[in-house]
């Protein structure tokens, strides 16, 4: 109603945010550009268990110091917990305790875990293990006839190794492995066995547990796998197929057999583990700096959630610019699209697949589902039990396209399965609407211009100074929001019209 | 050349979609009057307590469970009409010309039997026209039988004439006819033709096809322009009452001319289509400048047709 009102509200709004962006870049000094630096991954578990009323013990081990990798800036956050870390043999451990606690708990470790400069070349010498004193004289005998056998069809330690690890995982493991295994077929317990047979042989062996250090993964799972000594030094091996393997993207976390946490005093014990690529390590100088100067102003950004939060805002708060593109495309524009945000939430499942593959796909199920409801259209249902039925189809559609796409060896088609499929049904819906009462034109044309309008929101919302703008600076959405609500009262023409209207401006009088 | 575009237009005076919306429909349509033109069964109850003629209702149907008495209600019509309360755009509407033995013949010919119908209705119910999918309710009404002088130019349908009215005075006017294209509906984006209608004398101006200039019906080979619209001035008074009918600034009034009855009023929008400038070949901006310049002095209904007549006819 009152334009003065609206301008003078856009124009503080406007004020604020730059004015917090300009003190951001320039006292802060946070980089206004995302700035490449060397590989470091933000690792955080999450431990949580339920307290019973009594001391609680919990130990969680921590990533190693020999490998590849070095751990930096360790957290260890709790409520009223004491701290303290030890060192068994190489491997690392923290150990929470109180005396104490009730109800949920949650205990968290955070590190940053960097490749370390030169790959430390520390000449090992004849690892001390120790080897299980095997005191049965059957068991001898079994692994004596394993070992007699593995050697017949090996030709160095490295076939070796691998003979062994074969037989055990045999699917039908002759008589002596079956009774060195007896009924346990645990992995730990195969990799005992493994163990006792390779010590016969002189060969010491041992599990190792390690993370694998990846773009992002919100529950990251540890793998286990087995080193063997010989030609000295550690070789690695799958300990389920027995190929050797070599993985550079294994951090070692520690070695034996034990789990990653132990609770005493709690039950219902669990780790969840997040990995994930540090954008921006440039970051860290300016972040510190803020911490200290403004320890308030941290607390309550984005950039103090834990990493699991801050991952999903980063797709989240780059939504907005999507959304104004579209408020752009429609209203100056004139693009017409199916539904209003419809276009946003389409682009934002590109970001599942890629934007080819998800074109491809999403015009695949929706021309399929396009067929099957019009087919549909002739049996005359009603409107809810007719969507649902849409629906059914579209999941039906998607499951049978991963599972070619599998077949095919094009892994990305597995990430479909989170295409939103209810989007897609809606869409299908409206479509067959339009072009059974506008004609298959004005449908077609919606579509093209929904799908337009989805990529040109999915290339804004995936360049990467967009996001790290918006997720470093969330402020400047206050900008965006300005400019929004300035759009809300443009009268303008549409580009579109000059097209609706040309029967009027041709006249030229 | 896009700015040479804009100019063009904004010289015509062309109401743009942005403008219409921002200036006219949300400064001075409340919201909470919208039901009384959203929901046509609604409207036909205000118009009536008004005294203004609109076709005569038959029934309503308000749930599921009543979709089966359907053929109790038409047994004694041989032809109706079916239309959603809530409808939007002329979606959903079926026109019943006829009937034959047990089957239903619709305006375009096609033949539907009665499990047909009851689907049709249960859509309309279920919200499959209505505006959001709201469930809704069928109204099964009179049909309208159009007065000869539009005979020679439309195809199977009823043509109506639209009137755009600003604060309780016509500043623009149209007649829109129904082609084979259109399949006998009334609504510009379906193919059906709109013709000007000089406001001052009721004739018809030139017409338009899908954002095209033409002077013949291109189903009947007749000519569209120069032709008297009957009631004229009848049919303004009654698009000017609607101002007070539903409170609303701005609308567009439907009205069909009925061969016994005369004029009657369909529906009113609130929210009425832009077209209307082409088929007059004029902006509408001009127009609603003056009105606002001169309303405040035209309180009753003779005065604010009188101005229309006064100021928006083709020079």
């Amino acid at each position: 109603m009152n334009r003065h009102h609206l301008y003078l509200l856009a124009a503080v709004l406007t004020l604020v945010a730059s004015g917090i962006v300009v003190y951001k870049a320039i006292v802060l000094q946070f980089p206004l550009h995302p700035v490449t630096e060397a590989d470091a991954w933000d690792v955080e578990i999450r431990v949580s268990f339920q307290a019973m009323h009594a001391p609680a013990k919990v130990s969680l081990y921590l990533p190693r110091e020999d490998g590849p990798f070095a751990a930096a800036d360790e957290q260890f956050i709790s409520r009223g917990y004491g701290v303290n870390t030890r060192h068994e043999e190489g491997n690392r451990r923290v150990v929470w305790s109180i005396r104490r606690a009730r109800g949920e708990q949650f205990l968290f470790y955070r590190a940053t875990i960097r490749p370390v400069a030169s790959l430390r070349e520390t000449r090992e010498k004849w690892p001390q293990i120790k080897t299980p004193e095997i005191v049965d004289d059957a068991r001898k005998l079994a692994i004596d006839a394993v070992l007699a056998d593995v050697r017949a069809h090996s030709a160095d330690s490295e076939t070796f190794v691998s003979e062994v690890i074969k037989r055990v995982n045999s699917a039908s493991p002759d008589g002596n492995v079956k009774s060195l295994l007896g009924r346990k077929t645990a992995m730990e317990d195969r990799i005992e066995v493994m163990s006792q047979v390779l010590a016969g042989a002189n060969i010491p062996v041992r599990a190792v547990h390690g993370l694998r250090l990846q773009k992002y993964e919100r529950d990251a799972q540890f793998i286990v796998w087995m080193e063997a000594w010989y030609e000295n030094s550690w070789h690695s091996f799958d300990p389920l197929t027995g190929e050797p393997r070599l993985d550079p993207d294994l951090v070692t976390w520690w070695h034996g057999p034990s789990g990653l946490v132990e609770v005493t005093g709690g039950r219902n014990s669990e780790a969840n583990v997040t990995v994930r690529l540090n954008r921006e390590p440039a970051m860290q100088g300016a972040l510190w700096r803020e911490r200290e100067l403004r320890p308030a102003l941290f607390e309550f950004s984005v950039l103090g959630l834990p990493i699991e939060t801050q991952a999903v805002y980063q797709i989240l708060l780059a939504m907005p610019v999507g959304v104004f593109l579209l408020v752009v495309l429609r209203n100056v524009v004139g693009v017409k699209t199916f539904g209003t945000f419809m276009p946003v939430l389409i682009a934002l499942a590109f970001r599942e697949t890629n934007l080819l593959l998800g074109l491809l796909l999403f015009t695949l199920v929706v021309g399929m589902g396009l067929a099957i409801r019009f087919y549909l259209e002739r049996l005359k249902l009603l409107l809810v039990p007719r969507l649902a039925a849409v629906l059914i189809v579209v999941l039906m559609l998607i499951t049978l396209i991963s599972i070619f796409s599998n077949q095919l060896g094009v892994y990305r088609g597995l990430s479909v399965a989170l295409f939103p499929i209810v989007i897609l049904t809606m869409t299908i819906e409206r479509m067959s609407i339009v072009w059974e009462e506008r004609g298959a034109t004005e449908a077609l044309q919606q579509g093209l211009g929904s799908l337009v309008v989805a990529v040109c929101a999915y290339v804004v919302m995936n360049l990467n100074s967009v996001q790290y703008f918006v997720f470093v600076f969330p402020e400047s959405l206050l900008i965006l929001l300005a400019a929004t609500l300035l759009l809300g009262r443009y009268t303008g023409y549409r580009l579109s019209e000059l097209v609706r209207f040309r029967a009027l401006s041709g006249g030229g009088k | 050349m896009i700015g040479e575009g804009i100019r063009r237009l904004a010289r015509k005076g062309v109401l743009g979609i942005n403008r219409r919306n921002a200036d006219y429909i949300l400064t001075h349509n409340q919201r909470s009057l919208y039901p009384r033109v959203d929901d046509k069964w609604l409207t036909k109850q205000l118009a009536m307590q008004a005294g203004m003629p609109v076709p005569e209702l038959y029934a309503v149907v308000e749930i599921q469970h009543q979709v089966r008495e359907l053929t109790e209600h038409v047994r004694d019509y041989s032809d109706f009409v079916l239309k959603p309360a809530c409808g939007a755009g002329g979606d959903g509407i079926v026109v019943i010309s006829g009937r034959m033995r047990t089957r239903y013949r619709k305006a375009n010919g096609i033949l539907i039997d009665q499990s047909e119908m009851q689907h049709h209705v249960s859509n309309i119910l279920s919200g499959m026209y209505s505006l959001g999918g709201h469930p809704d309710r069928a109204l099964v009404e009179y049909r309208v039988k159009f007065n000869p002088v539009f005979e020679r130019i439309s195809y199977l349908g009823v043509p109506d004439v639209r009137i755009i009215v600003y604060r309780g005075i016509p500043v623009m006017s149209m007649v829109r006819l129904p082609t084979r294209l259109s399949d006998g509906k009334a609504n510009l984006h379906k193919g059906a033709i709109g013709a000007g209608i000089d406001i001052a004398t009721g004739h018809t101006l030139t017409a338009v096809w899908h954002n095209e200039i033409i002077t013949e019906h291109p189903d009947t080979g007749n000519e569209v322009s120069g032709i008297q619209v009957p009631f004229w001035e009848e049919q303004l008074r009654m698009a000017a009452q609607c101002h007070e009918l539903t409170g609303l600034g701005y609308l567009g009034v439907d009205l069909v001319l009925d061969k016994d009855k005369g004029p009657l009023m369909l529906e009113i929008n609130a929210r009425p289509g832009l077209n209307i400038q082409i088929a007059n070949r004029a902006g509408l901006v001009p127009r609603l400048d003056l009105v606002e310049q001169h309303y405040k002095a035209l309180p009753d209904i003779d005065q604010r047709t009188a101005f229309a007549r006064e100021h928006f006819g083709s020079e």
